[in-house]
């Protein structure tokens, strides 16, 4: 018997480490420790319900496990055989316990390729990755395929780059392999920026191995004999399971000198990035690790041509590694029998916002966004109504009710105004301004541009300040034709995907809620709510008893009224500082979009 | 070579590969706006970092705008470079820069020569609609240099300066997004930095964002002083560059009329910093000769090769960075220096004037120059020997200021005795012309005869490092040359190492040597104007009667009367100077 407690970020910060040694101690309280094996895992992707303690074999998955229900586990479940109702899965529609996690809304149409181990094994034993087939992909192309015929399984896998650019991979590792130099260097990006998206985090955290077997294998293909993997200071975990990984795949020969006894060499380094977003894009990230400016430069030349140290350097993103040693097991057909026309494989999201099961999903490529959302995410929170959901990161777009339908693709959401990105999703309901939501993706990129080129430092600048204006109730309609003619620039001229991507959040909210802006800008009105000075503070006067309180607190002497009368607020004076609201015992005082009560409640 | 041939806006053109699209379009006869890029050929000097985007252009097929600057042009591009895309584009983006800078025209040191300004106007910039929050970062004040950095536009020149082509690495890009700047790391200011006031920085700078120190109105002040007797000399590089601030041709010389000029504005004696250059070959001469012959009789305590020090940027540029070689430069003091020890002692004497009460001014195409007549070692009680040093720049300006018209002036003459000068003295404009100076000397006193060739065409040249070796009748000297810092550090890191085989170095701080100084009217990498002036001041040469600066009568006449010979203890007391380590002076304030 196993019990698999995930050990991701997430739930380790919901005490999972304390779960994992409560059961252990249970256990050797009962004499048990030899029967049964508790083993701390990579993340599961549930995060929205963690921490996850999963019982192996019949595939009991607990949600919401605190360390003090460690002893019931053991007791009830380990040693008589029943499960422990209160901690399974709530079915939210059947409103049944879930038992068996096959059988859960949330893993039903995943497709777990990249994350095919994450949850299963043990990250920090490189035994359990071999087990389940670690540096077997490595084995066989050393011994069975040239280099030349390695990158044909890729290209025929048609693979593409998992980053966001969507590069095909083979391609790349092709390029890197023609250029001639007597130095040659593979990069794994894991410098993840987007906000919310923890994809690789959880796949080096989970199964750092198929990285590094991915890399070796790159290595071999291009010519190479170096790794570095760029990785953000901000992952401990991740770092300290890589290095644990490195170091074990060392000492059993399966990286460093002379691997598997085949003459090739293959050693892997880790570099720390501070942080940057723009170090994700790949000359950014070569320059940082060059100890120079994090900034991008010109391409062509191509880091595949010129890259870390002027040396031909292929770099690919860690989810793109993560996909190659399944390849290569499974095949080339088997790969791209999956997907759609262009995107082949699967895509891992980062699912956030306001969806029931927040978490991480690997599904495959052509799921729509319906799928997505509604069965894999559980639908809306609070039964709210779906309003958009941002795709792509900072940089990429705002998808609509219509594009719900949409199968998910490279080509598609490129065509509906986003982009794949590295794959964070974000939902927003009814209750989320659209323009706030820009200003938001604005205010991120602002912080995170290089300032090496003007339309990006400056434009981005721009179009923050002109969202500010509009959300506080000084935008004009002239506003904004200047928001559309500064994200079309900005994306013509800058000198990096980021800079050329940031508008997209502008762009694809003025296209799909362009009513929502003409609100704003005209009628003053943010129908959501959120934009405080857009908002009104009214007294509802069925509600009002007329004491006095609001009267007498308010600080600008905004609101008038007579003893044991309705008071009234004046919004032209109002500050809309909520002292009005603290302050009345009759929860009398509502903000909302229009000047006059809408409803009584 | 392989060729390749595009369309750009309809024109068929044919370049080699490799050019970029404005290379291209250059041949082509289509002037591509740029504001970031910068290159000065035969120099190797190039910026293109690529961040302006004023010069991008549309290339059919491709999704964005290219930066012609950074793009390969490839064979069969259909290049627009003026279509309404690419002007909204560009005119969007100026629109942007300039909504990110400051509108004090009016009083800026750069309105006129700026290369914003002047954009702005070839765009008919007439309203900024995306106006916002200026970023900021506060001013720095140096004794050369002013870093108004309000004014940066990020084209990243001045780094690009500073780093690759001095090796100083005083400036870099700091900070993130809309609050970037070019900088000192870590808050420095520049005097705690390693800045060796060489202002490459300034000479490249598009914006007022890095200016001299002027000080055109302490200049004035001494010249309305009744009780002050003010004297001006004049750099040998000046006259070369002056005229064109007065729209006259690169290389046109106006050494008489600048005489003429500076006598209205009001100084009292016009003399020739020239004078002071052949003190210098005299002193330096010596120091050489007395090294090498030392050397060969097998002296193991005298340091060869022996180093040029008349450009105060190299000198700073030592002390930062080579404090284990103080002893390897000539002990001379520069032309500069040497002309105000010599003017407030011997000339204050002969005509009678306290040295409190005789203020020097100097016109330098340089901004170390300002620094350096503010050191110590060049004061004495207090009082400096040089008071004022002005640039080219701030001369042409204190002149169109007194209305005086330039081109109506007539020749004059210098003023003796610290106003004449022999050809030696005029080339020390000009990369390797210090070293030819002096071995017209060296070589004349070493073998007692007469040189039958006085030019040393095979000391000449652009190049960055160059090397000759010259007969000294039957003994081979060899001789290095090298211009601009980096070039510098080269040969220095060969002497640190042991490695090197000169004799003799000359190095210039500046690309090209005076010419190309940091004080002259801007020539906006036009790297022709330099090479006019080069010209210019070899022909000024040809033209003197007498071209070795041992033969200067009055500098015989100022070693009969005052110093004795050269090398002597009163020359050693007035002319000469001891460096020092300021390579632990670099301080980060926290």
């Amino acid at each position: 018997m196993h019990i698999l407690v995930c050990g991701g970020t997430g739930c380790q910060s919901s005490d999972s480490a304390k779960i994992q040694s409560n059961l252990e101690k249970e256990l050797a309280l009962k004499r048990l420790q030899d029967d049964v094996q508790v083993i701390r895992t990579g993340c599961f992707g549930f995060c929205e319900k963690g921490p996850i303690v999963n019982v192996l074999p019949d595939n009991t998955f607990y949600v919401e496990v605190k360390p003090e229900d460690a002893k019931e586990i053991i007791d009830e479940h380990v040693i008589k055989g029943r499960r422990v109702e209160r901690l399974l899965y709530v079915d939210p529609e059947k409103e049944k316990h879930v038992e068996d996690s096959k059988h859960m809304g949330f893993y039903k149409k995943q497709l777990r390729i990249a994350l095919r181990n994450c949850g299963f094994i043990d990250p920090e034993n490189i035994e359990e990755a071999i087990a389940h087939d670690a540096y077997q992909a490595l084995g066989k192309v050393l011994a069975e395929y040239t280099p030349e015929e390695t990158i044909e399984v890729v290209k025929k896998s048609q693979l593409r780059g998992r980053g966001g650019g969507g590069f095909p991979a083979g391609l790349k590792w092709e390029i890197t392999r023609k250029s001639v130099s007597d130095k040659k260097y593979v990069v794994c990006n894991a410098d993840e920026g987007d906000p919310g998206a923890f994809m690789d985090r959880s796949i080096l955290e989970g199964d750092p191995h198929s990285v590094l077997e991915a890399m070796a294998i790159c290595g071999y293909c291009i010519g190479s004999d170096e790794g570095l993997i760029y990785i953000r200071a901000e992952y401990p975990l991740a770092i300290k399971r890589l290095k644990i990984a490195i170091e074990q795949a060392e000492s059993f020969g399966l990286l460093g000198e002379n691997i598997m006894g085949t003459g090739f060499n293959f050693k892997i380094r880790l570099r720390y990035g501070a942080g940057a977003f723009v170090c994700g894009e790949e000359t950014s990230l070569i320059h940082s690790m060059e100890g120079k400016r994090g900034e991008p430069t010109n391409k062509p030349p191509f880091p595949s041509v010129r890259g870390y140290l002027g040396k031909p350097t292929n770099v690919n993103n860690v989810e793109t590694f993560a996909n190659i040693p399944a390849i290569i097991l499974k095949g080339a057909e088997w790969f791209a029998s999956i997907g759609t026309e262009n995107s082949k494989g699967t895509k891992v999201f980062a699912l956030a916002g306001k969806i029931n099961n927040v978490g991480l999903i690997e599904v495959p490529m052509g799921i729509t966004l319906r799928e997505i959302i509604y069965e894999i995410g559980g639908g809306i929170k609070g039964g709210k109504k779906f309003k958009a959901i941002q795709t792509g990161g900072p940089s990429g777009g705002c998808l609509t009710e219509k594009h719900l339908d949409t199968p998910i693709d490279y080509d598609n959401l490129l065509k509906a105004g986003s982009m794949m990105g590295s794959g964070g999703m974000i939902v927003m309901d009814e209750d989320d301004c659209m323009v706030s939501v820009a200003k938001f993706y604005m205010d991120f990129i602002v912080e995170e541009s290089c300032g090496k080129c003007a339309p990006c430092r400056i434009g981005n600048k721009r179009l923050y300040e002109i969202l500010d204006r509009i959300t506080q109730g000084k935008g004009t309609i002239e506003d904004l034709a200047k928001l559309r003619n500064l994200s079309s620039v900005i994306k013509d001229t800058s000198l990096c995907g980021l800079g050329q991507t940031s508008p997209n959040p502008v762009l694809s909210t003025l296209t799909n809620f362009e009513e929502e802006y003409i609100e704003h800008v005209v009628d003053k009105k943010c129908r959501s709510g959120q934009c405080k000075n857009l908002s009104y503070y009214v007294i509802d006067e069925e509600l009002c008893v007329g004491c006095g309180a609001c009267l007498r607190n308010c600080p600008v002497h905004a609101i008038t009224g007579e003893k044991r009368q309705a008071h009234h607020i004046n919004t032209d004076l109002c500050i809309r500082c909520d002292a009005c609201i603290a302050k009345c015992s009759f929860d009398a005082i509502r903000i909302q979009s229009e000047p006059k009560i809408l409803a009584h409640k | 070579m392989e060729k390749i041939k595009l369309t750009i806006d309809n024109k068929e053109v044919q370049v080699e590969k490799g050019a970029t699209i404005l290379e291209a379009a250059r041949k082509a006869g289509i002037e591509i706006p740029t504001l970031c890029h910068m290159e000065l050929h035969n120099m190797n000097i190039e910026n293109k970092p690529g961040g302006c985007r004023i010069c991008v252009v549309e290339v059919q097929g491709r999704r964005n705008l290219a930066p012609s600057c950074i793009t390969e042009a490839t064979d069969g591009m259909v290049i627009r470079t003026n279509s309404t895309r690419v002007l909204n584009a560009r005119t969007t983006v100026m629109k942007l820069i300039v909504s990110d800078h400051p509108f004090d025209c009016l009083v800026c040191a750069k309105s006129g020569d700026c290369e914003l300004q002047t954009l702005a106007k070839q765009f008919g910039i007439r309203d900024i609609p995306y106006m916002g929050e200026k970023s900021t970062y506060r001013k720095d004040t140096s004794p050369s240099i002013i870093r108004d950095v309000d004014k940066c536009i990020m084209c990243r020149r001045c780094e690009m300066m500073c780093n690759e082509v001095q090796t100083v690495g005083a400036l870099n890009a700091v900070n993130r997004g809309f609050m970037s700047v070019v900088a000192p790391a870590f808050e420095m200011d520049l005097i705690d930095s390693p800045c060796t006031y060489c202002g490459q920085c300034v000479a490249v700078c598009p914006t007022g964002a890095l200016s001299e120190v002027n000080h055109t109105s302490e200049v004035l002040r001494a010249l309305s002083d009744l009780n002050k007797t003010v004297v001006v000399q004049t750099a040998p590089s000046v006259r070369a560059a002056l005229g064109e601030e007065f729209g006259l041709a690169p290389g046109t010389l106006v050494t008489g009329k600048m005489a003429a000029a500076l006598r209205r504005l009001g100084f009292d004696y016009v003399f020739d910093t020239d004078f002071a250059a052949d003190l210098t070959i005299m002193e330096e001469g010596t120091e050489l000769l007395g090294r090498l012959k030392a050397h060969l009789a097998g002296d193991k305590n005298v340091k060869l090769p022996i180093l040029t020090s008349c450009c105060p940027g190299w000198v700073n540029f030592f002390e930062h960075n080579f404090p284990d070689l103080l002893d390897v430069p000539s002990t001379a003091k520069s032309p500069q220096q040497m002309f105000g020890a010599i003017a407030k002692t011997y000339f204050a004497d002969k005509i009678g004037v306290n040295r409190k009460d005789l203020i020097v001014v100097s016109v330098m195409p340089c901004l170390a120059k300002k620094y350096e007549c503010q050191r110590d070692e060049f004061k004495v009680d207090g009082n400096p020997d040089v008071d004022y040093s002005m640039t080219t720049r701030e001369l042409a300006q204190f002149i169109k200021q007194a209305n005086i018209d330039f081109h109506d002036l007539p020749d004059e003459d210098f003023d003796t005795p610290l106003g004449e000068s022999t050809g030696a003295a005029i080339i020390f404009g000009n990369t390797g012309g210090v070293i030819e100076a002096a071995c017209r000397t060296a070589y004349e006193v070493f073998t007692g005869k007469s040189l039958d060739k006085i030019e040393f065409h095979e000391l000449r040249g652009i190049e960055g490092i160059r090397s000759a070796t010259i007969d000294f009748d039957g003994l081979p000297i060899n001789i290095g040359i090298a211009h601009g810092l980096g070039n510098a550090r080269k040969l220095l890191d060969e002497v640190r190492a042991g490695r090197s085989k000169y004799h003799a170095i000359e190095i210039m701080a500046c690309p090209g040597g005076c010419i190309g100084g940091a004080g002259q009217p801007f020539h906006h990498g036009h790297s022709e104007i330099l090479a006019a002036r080069a010209k210019a001041i070899y022909s000024e040469d040809e033209q003197k009667v007498i071209r070795k600066s041992h033969e200067n009568p009055y500098i015989k006449k100022l070693y009969d009367e005052f110093l004795g010979a050269p090398g002597s203890e009163k020359a050693h007391e007035l002319l000469h100077i001891h460096y020092y380590d300021k390579s632990d002076e670099i301080t980060i304030h926290h």
